[in-house]
């Protein structure tokens, strides 16, 4: 059966997830809820020393959107530079789910990529201050 | 065939897609009757003024059309006095007006407020903010497995420390229907006070605040069919007198100096500012027509539906209803599926027109207590028929199809 925003894509990596899990030592790790629904989405990554991301993991629970997003965007992101990931905006992101999403949900697709963003944010503050 | 949904126009009216609406989403806000749109459209049409002000014509008659509302809503609840109903602006207001202007000035440290985990966020929230103000404890009744006061444990809880007992008439999510009756009388042994969240009971079914005599009761007009903005207070008049006002203003006072002020008798105390004013002649409105219909039958009607969905939804494999037994509750129906979020729940009953409530319903302790994060709640008003659990239904399986490929 199929339905205009549970279509396959989504349905896939929230059946499939892609790199549903823990890494063994994340570069860093960040969890974020969304308050209203209680989803949750924690993100790793696995950055080397050329500031790109070898490795992106996520975890969590919440629904179909959120977890299919999570999973979509660690496939995106991988092998991506943080300058890269800088660039990387709320609209690509929701273009990357190939389905229209309303504002409500758009929190639920938008919950990995908040995390992503906070995560990259302060891991360029943390190597900046080490510098 | 004639049923209440025809007084609704909203309920008449398909969805932009064509599909015709099943509004399940009563326990959040119910939708409204024609006579109630009429008394706003007509209070603006006819004869708006501000209330207490005017003493031309207008401001003559909408004072009449208030306090021939506040009269109303007092006979509804049984209140001996129509001062005894103060208009807030609905529950949540009406819940921390008590905590601010009782509980600010009569609380000590080491003295107790009882709650519980089922209690909505607005009855919660308040008395811990007054907790951490004047230096209370705030205790629980905790709960059954299947989501009941635990009223075996009462005893150790209801202490002679316990100044008020702060408790919900029919729980949001669980539809549990609570024995205030009981906790009435143990508080008054322990010399507390009883205030009742009436938000989901005062729709469902006959309160009577004298039998048994609660301190306070808090509900919204707009679960009440009624219009957005507007709610009650009902407080006793000898605990209402004796109270600071809460808000201050315009209305509120007696007579004001530079530096000081007394403040009016009741109700004008408590009502500072701009009333809602067609809002709460529209409430009286709304009371008409509940009471035209009667709580005998609206009983009838919400528990043939409850008893229907409960079963019809207890038949599908691997969904749980959560909460007590039908004899023991109201017509609300909360709900997990294994394998769909209740987002996805929602989202996707709202494919075939189903309008519920996904999330935890601002009751965070009491899924935290169920051991999920969230639910699906489907809630019943007497608009709804047997109809109406049928599209349910097909929708839950249309979910379950769509997100279970295998």
């Amino acid at each position: 059966m199929s339905d205009e925003l549970y279509d396959e894509l989504i349905l896939d990596h929230y059946e499939s997830p892609y790199h549903r899990g823990e890494l063994e030592s994340p570069s860093c790790t960040h969890t974020e809820r969304n308050p209203l629904c209680g989803d949750r989405v924690q993100l790793q990554l696995q950055i080397d020393s050329e500031q790109r991301i070898q490795q992106a993991f996520f975890d969590g629970e919440g629904c179909a959107i959120s977890q299919a997003a999570a999973s979509i965007l660690c496939e995106h992101i991988e092998g991506k530079t943080l300058e890269e990931i800088e660039e990387f905006s709320a609209a690509a992101m929701l273009e990357l789910l190939k389905v229209q999403l309303t504002a409500m949900r758009q929190r639920c697709g938008l919950l990995g990529f908040k995390v992503l963003k906070t995560l990259v944010y302060s891991h360029d503050a943390a190597s900046g201050a080490s510098a | 065939m004639e049923t209440l949904g025809n007084d609704f126009p909203i309920l008449n009216r398909p969805l932009a897609d064509g599909t015709p609406l099943v509004y399940l989403d009563s326990a959040s806000s119910a939708q409204k009757p024609r006579v109630v749109i009429d008394a706003l459209s007509e209070c603006y049409e006819s004869y708006y003024a501000n209330a207490h002000r005017g003493v031309y014509q207008f401001g003559v008659q909408i004072d009449e059309a208030l306090e021939g509302s506040r009269e109303r809503i007092a006979r509804m609840i049984g209140a001996e006095r129509p001062e005894e109903v103060i208009f807030t602006s609905g529950t949540t207001m009406s819940i921390n007006l008590v905590a601010q202007a009782w509980g600010r000035s009569q609380l000590s440290p080491g003295d107790e407020i009882l709650v519980n985990e089922m209690e909505h966020h607005a009855n919660l929230v308040p008395w811990q903010q007054l907790a951490s103000q004047s230096g209370a404890v705030l205790r629980h009744i905790p709960l059954t497995d299947d989501g009941r006061l635990d009223l075996e444990q009462l005893s150790e809880c209801l202490t002679s420390r316990t100044r008020l007992v702060a408790v919900t008439g029919m729980s949001n999510v669980l539809g549990t229907l609570n024995p205030i009756g009981r906790l009435v009388e143990a508080a008054r042994e322990a010399g507390a006070l009883v205030l009742v969240d009436g938000a989901q009971s005062v729709p469902h079914a006959v309160v009577d605040v004298l039998n048994p005599q609660v301190d306070f009761l808090a509900f919204s007009g707009h679960k009440l069919y009624g219009p957005s903005g507007i709610g009650v207070l009902y407080g006793r008049r000898e605990l209402l007198e004796a109270m600071d006002p809460f808000l201050c203003g315009g209305n509120m006072i007696s007579e004001v100096g530079l530096t000081e002020s007394s403040w009016a008798e009741l109700p004008a105390k408590f009502e500072a500012g701009t009333l809602p004013v067609a809002q709460a002649i529209a409430l009286g409105a709304a009371v008409d027509y509940v009471l035209g219909i009667g709580f005998d039958e609206i009983g009838r009607i919400e528990g043939a539906l409850l008893s229907e969905a409960q079963q019809r939804l207890a038949e599908i494999p691997d969904l749980v209803v959560h909460g007590p037994a039908i004899e023991h509750k109201g017509a609300i129906v909360s709900f997990s599926d294994e394998r769909v979020h209740p987002h996805d729940m929602a989202e996707l009953l709202n494919r075939k027109g189903v309008a519920v409530r996904a999330g935890h319903h601002c009751t965070m302790p009491l899924h935290a207590r169920l051991g999920v994060v969230a639910t699906t709640r489907a809630s019943f008003a007497l608009y709804n028929d047997s109809s109406d659990i049928d599209v349910l239904v097909d929708g839950i399986q249309y979910a379950r199809k769509t997100l279970r490929r295998d």
